[in-house]
């Protein structure tokens, strides 16, 4: 009989009763794949040693596991000895064999060395101007500045867009409609005719709207050209937000290493300030951005993201800081001082709220039940309307006589914008805690939203400059 | 006979070091020959023996390599290494002086008790 030879394959339902077994004792995050294997040779070792002593298959595998002791205490003593399994840890490619993976590492390390070669090239994409002439320095010639204030986006994006283009299968429309995107955009921004030298108040908001356009650019590549579904466009939503703690991580490291390269150079009379400002900072930066991409790629399962974690802490806070401000106001009566810039401030404050919110949902089970969580971000809604119609209503008349400049339609298109998608929010978000709608009707007006913030971005960055005559 | 778990805890270490000197082994033929050095007394849970391993393991004691055994599947291997031979030859020295001083304490008490309500204990030694 089969069963009978050692270590061999045994009886059918004892097969089973293995794996099960090793799928029980995989739950444990302390017992890792080659661990569970070790214990199974084991396992079937004394199971072939049992029924050689005459037992059968069954009754071999229940002393067989009474012998290798109850999970639980079994895991407790792994956990023991293997504490670090206890924080998830991103395994690099090449950390060795785990005794269940098989296909993995070869593909992830292609994966690393691919954002790291596009991360160099990106570098160095920056630095390329230099060739001809156009350096990156204190006294740069107003043109220069000019040049590489309109370009910054151009030097970085498309190597981000060629590691996704890369990564995953991207459709010719969608490989044909990215380059038409930024080869048109590229050619646009440097044929408008600024002014020298730079700083004109319509090439300003082209700069902040400009980066916009071509993130929402950047994100059809990183949904592979189904930009259709509000899952994927989440999915590009919740890219985003990893990336921008991830930067802001790396920044700090960055800035870390840039003051101890000062440090170190002046220790011995080198002033490394030239090469930090023109090296350094702009190549790590572009550099940065790639390898920031590919690492919340490949701890995507690993570890918890982070800025739904985030939401979850400030909204509240949020709503309280709301509700002290109106109910201050209310209290002592004063009015909001109408100053020149005061609806930006306003506008920052809308687009933390529509931050929140979106982050919030993004890590939402669309399936559950209302929570007090939900509650909280009505109310949050509900107050950053008031408080924002409160501050239109007290610009509303002056706005005239403040006269529109391009920074000041833009302010009030953004408000506008947003204050619609707020309300629409809150509106959903209100039926919704009654039960009326579907969580996936809040997810798809958020995430078609995008559409409408990038026309907004568009129409600011390519129609204000000659509406208003590049001022 | 059960023994008490700091015992088995503190002699597993040399026991395990001991029993891989003799030749590279893996975890179910190494808690055999356990059993058999002890004449069935020592009773380990088999799956207690795992995290011992891999403690030595990382301590630099011993090291591991999967290699395919005879029954055609893989199987971890476990060998001494030079450090887990001195350590071996430590643990030794420490037992050995416990090991004396314990006989010595026994026959002393013995010799003071008169030896006469204490000869069932003298006998279970």
């Amino acid at each position: 009989m089969d069963g009978k030879q050692a270590g061999g394959p045994v009886v059918d339902g004892v097969e089973s009763q293995i794996e099960k077994w090793r799928a029980h004792l995989r739950r444990s995050q302390a017992i890792s794949g080659s661990d569970a294997s070790e214990l199974e040779d084991h396992l079937r070792e004394q199971i072939a040693s049992l029924t050689d002593q005459g037992l059968s298959g069954d009754e071999a595998f229940l002393v067989a596991v009474k012998r290798m002791g109850a999970i639980d205490t079994l895991t407790r003593e792994f956990a023991r000895e293997h504490s670090e399994r206890l924080w998830k840890q991103l395994v690099l490619p090449g950390d060795g064999w785990d005794g269940a993976s098989a296909a993995g590492p070869a593909y992830g390390s292609r994966r690393m060395w691919v954002a790291l070669a596009l991360a160099a090239g990106a570098a160095a994409a920056v630095k390329l101007p230099s060739l001809f002439g156009i350096s990156l320095s204190e006294r740069m010639a107003p043109a220069h500045q000019a040049f590489y204030a309109h370009n910054i986006p151009f030097f970085v994006l498309p190597f981000l867009v060629a590691y996704f283009a890369w990564e995953r299968p991207l459709a010719r429309a969608s490989r044909l409609f990215l380059a038409a995107v930024f080869l048109l955009a590229a050619l646009v921004v440097n044929l408008l005719p600024f002014p020298l030298p730079p700083g004109a108040d319509t090439e300003t908001l082209m700069m902040i709207h400009l980066p916009i356009v071509l993130w929402l650019a950047v994100g059809t590549a990183y949904v592979g050209g189904r930009w259709r579904g509000s899952e994927r466009r989440m999915d590009f939503v919740r890219f985003t937000g990893e990336l921008f703690i991830y930067m802001v991580l790396i920044a700090l490291g960055g800035g870390v290493l840039i003051g101890m390269t000062f440090a170190l150079f002046r220790a011995i009379g080198i002033d490394m300030e030239p090469y930090v400002g023109s090296w350094i900072a702009p190549c790590g930066a572009a550099g940065a951005l790639l390898v920031a991409t590919w690492l919340v790629e490949a701890k995507q399962s690993v570890i918890e993201n982070i800025a739904p974690v985030l939401t979850r802490i400030f909204a509240p806070l949020f709503a309280l800081l709301l509700l002290a401000f109106l109910g201050t106001m209310l209290f002592t009566g004063r009015g909001i001082d109408v100053e020149r810039e005061i609806l930006i401030m306003f506008d920052l404050l809308l687009v933390v709220v529509f931050g929140l919110l979106l982050y919030s949902f993004s890590a939402r089970d669309p399936l559950a039940r209302p929570s007090l969580l939900d509650v909280i971000q009505v109310v949050l809604v509900g107050l950053a309307l008031v408080v924002d119609a409160l501050a239109l209503w007290a610009i509303g008349s002056r706005i005239t006589e403040f006269g529109t400049t391009p920074n000041r339609l833009a302010a009030l298109g953004l408000n506008v914008v947003l204050l619609v998608n707020l309300a629409g929010t809150a509106a959903l978000y209100a039926r919704f805690l009654r039960r009326r709608v579907a969580f996936v009707r809040l997810l798809e007006w958020q995430t078609v939203y995008l559409y409408v913030i990038a026309a907004w971005a568009a129409v600011v960055a390519f129609l204000f400059p000659p509406l208003f005559g590049f001022r | 006979m059960s023994i008490n778990k700091d015992l088995v805890a503190a002699s597993s270490t040399p026991l395990v070091l001991a029993i891989l000197a003799e030749g590279d082994s893996w975890g179910y033929a190494i808690l055999r020959r356990v059993r058999e050095l002890s004449g069935g007394e020592l009773e380990w849970t088999d799956g207690m023996l795992y995290p011992v391993l891999h403690r030595l393991e990382r301590s630099g004691l011993i090291e591991a390599r999967w290699q395919e055994a005879e029954t055609g599947r893989k199987r971890k291997y476990y060998r001494v290494t030079k450090a887990g031979r001195r350590q071996l030859e430590e643990e030794r020295r420490q037992w050995r002086t416990v090991d004396r001083t314990l006989r010595d304490a026994w026959s002393a008490l013995a010799e003071f008790a008169g030896a006469r309500w204490f000869v069932p204990l003298r006998e279970g030694i």
